[in-house]
């Protein structure tokens, strides 16, 4: 549109010169990522190298059987895995329930309860910080998956968009399945949900994404190496002279490689997700 | 705060509304139970791990471990803050990575979305993604990553540096560098999230205003400021009030970069809470320092919230 004034060849010089520049702009985005792949093939000793390696080395599975072996690594990838996607699936039904009560039902103490889910959103979540470790202290819950699980289930952010979502689905469409006999479970889950399915993607793909790289947190529930997720222990993995940068970096590696291939493959979710989850917290 | 999460709600128009006038209810209606059954989860987790921490927080900020035995000391804590240079570090270095980092990014994101957004750029596609794939990252995995990249010794930046015959940069053993550090850190990860923000903002401006600017003679930079400048306030003021936010509970990048060092040049207030709950556990103090971040978090957004809303009429 900007262009339909300008020369043919004035348009193409311009868009040469603008798709260099971004060229070069993903160059550096990318270059990290490259770095660190090159970096997880060689061994410690060589990976600050002067003049740098550029093209990968032999010691990407001596690293990776050091990591597995010398390190709890493997037991935080388990972890991880498990607890993400425990926290996943039931931030999912959370959320959904909750955003469907607030979309779709006239009751007393609505407006209280979804005045109090937005401002939590604004609210730093720091200040929980001292509190949560106290309960779960009290509970006797450290180092335990449910300590990380339970207390951020109730997202206000996933049942916000649940709320905003559902509102558009037409009352009509639950009235006629009432009408038909079905209950109110059945209404939910078999007329809701499936109506919402981008959205409920969107919000498994952030609910994912923020449990798998969360630190703060589980740096101060999780004590013991065994409990670890990944952020903690390739934070813990960073010590200090004797760090094996290998198998750090081959850590970070693992860490990112998985949602790395998810990503590449559900794009169009984790923007929704990203656009939606602007919201964070 | 409305309009603010209205922003966010990236549904076209037309199903915002409201579904038309809600018939009054059938005899084959709900139980009245229903609603509150779907939100029980709910509400018993967020007395839990919500209502009742934020109540408790604000106790123990009260309170101070005297010998192991838990003593109400009034303001003393908030007294305490008030005094302690330490704190006014912290607040100082976050509020110049907040004034440094934010605008810089946000004006990054702007420029790069406008990119994506034009037909001059080829294979708009493919570069959107390669802008977007650090927001997959951890924090703890870019802010080891790029300690690696920063190593002042032979890190690959001062190699690259070198090459062309700068440096070495002290990145994060110098109290300047190591804040610059993290901007440079924080920029690469998030400035893909904030182009994709205003991307889909950009999308929503009807082409007809860029037509009819473009017949009245205006010319690009014109078009621009009177264009695409107001449409996409919205997204401005959501990402300007996230970033705030994001950015004054600065911890993850600190801790892993430069753990608050050299000489707490990077000290932040979220790690300076961290530490005093922590590896002091002097959970009174840290709780304080909680409550007055929230203050702060609140006043500065409430004046971002306000100055853009004055700009819109």
């Amino acid at each position: 549109m900007t262009d339909a004034l300008v020369g043919v060849r004035g348009r193409r010089t311009r868009s040469l010169v603008l798709t260099t520049v971004i060229a070069a702009g993903s160059v550096v985005m990318i270059l990290p990522f490259y770095w660190l792949l090159i970096a997880t093939t060689y061994p410690s000793s060589e990976i600050f190298a002067s003049p740098p390696n550029l093209l990968p080395g032999p010691a990407f599975f001596d690293n990776l059987s050091g990591l597995l072996t010398e390190t709890l690594f493997g037991r935080a990838i388990g972890n991880s895995v498990l607890i993400a996607s425990v926290y996943t699936v039931l931030g999912l039904v959370v959320c959904t329930a909750a955003g469907y009560a607030f979309a779709k039902f006239e009751f007393r103490g609505r407006g209280v309860l979804f005045g109090a889910v937005l401002v939590t959103l604004a609210l730093p979540s720091q200040v929980t910080l001292v509190p949560l470790f106290q309960i779960m202290v009290t509970l006797g819950w450290l180092d335990t998956y449910q300590a990380l699980i339970l207390p951020s289930l109730a997202m206000p952010f996933g049942i916000f968009l649940m709320r905003q979502t559902m509102l558009a689905v037409p009352d009509e469409l639950l009235q006629a399945a009432r009408v038909d006999g079905a209950g109110e479970f059945r209404v939910f889950s078999r007329i809701v949900l499936p109506t919402v399915r981008p959205a409920i993607a969107a919000l498994a793909i952030f609910l994912f994404l923020g449990q798998w790289n969360e630190f703060v947190y589980p740096l101060v529930v999780l004590r013991t190496p065994e409990s670890f997720t990944i952020p903690v222990s390739l934070a813990s993995l960073q010590g200090i002279g004797t760090t094996d940068y290998g198998q750090l970096m081959t850590g970070t590696l693992l860490s990112v490689l998985p949602i790395l291939v998810l990503f590449l493959f559900l794009q169009r979710h984790f923007v929704a997700g990203i656009l939606a989850g602007a919201v964070k917290q | 705060m409305n309009a603010l999460l209205e922003t966010v709600d990236a549904r076209p128009a037309t199903d915002r509304r409201r579904p038309p006038s809600r018939r009054r209810r059938s005899s084959i209606g709900h139980p009245r139970l229903t609603p509150y059954l779907f939100l029980l989860p709910t509400i018993l987790l967020f007395l839990a791990f919500k209502l009742y921490p934020y109540l408790s927080a604000f106790w123990v900020s009260l309170t101070q471990n005297v010998g192991g035995v838990t003593a109400f000391v009034g303001l003393d804590n908030y007294i305490r803050l008030a005094q302690d240079p330490l704190f006014y570090t912290a607040l100082g270095n976050t509020v110049l990575i907040l004034v440094v980092q934010v605008p810089l990014m946000l004006a990054l994101g702007i420029v790069l979305s406008v990119a994506f957004n034009s037909m001059l750029l080829k294979w708009r596609a493919f570069w959107r993604t390669t802008y977007f794939v650090p927001i997959v990252m951890g924090l703890v995995a870019y802010g080891i990553l790029f300690r690696a990249l920063f190593d002042s010794g032979d890190g690959i930046v001062n190699e690259m540096l070198g090459a062309v015959g700068i440096g070495p940069i002290p990145w994060l053993v110098d109290p300047f560098w190591a804040k610059i550090s993290i901007v440079l850190a924080m920029t690469w990860h998030y400035t893909g999230q904030n182009a994709i923000i205003y991307l889909a903002q950009l999308q929503s401006i009807p082409g007809e205003l860029y037509e009819a600017a473009q017949v009245d003679g205006a010319n690009g930079w014109q078009r621009f400021w009177n264009i695409t400048m107001p449409g996409l306030r919205p997204a401005l003021l959501l990402t300007v009030i996230l970033s705030t936010i994001g950015t004054l509970q600065l911890f993850d990048e600190p801790y892993v970069l430069t753990n608050g060092g050299p000489d707490n040049a990077t000290l932040t207030i979220g790690m300076y809470l961290y530490q005093n709950g922590f590896r002091y556990f002097d959970f009174g103090y840290a709780s304080a320092i909680g409550y007055a971040l929230t203050l702060i978090i609140a006043v500065i957004s409430l004046i971002q919230f306000r100055l853009f809303k004055e700009k819109t009429r």
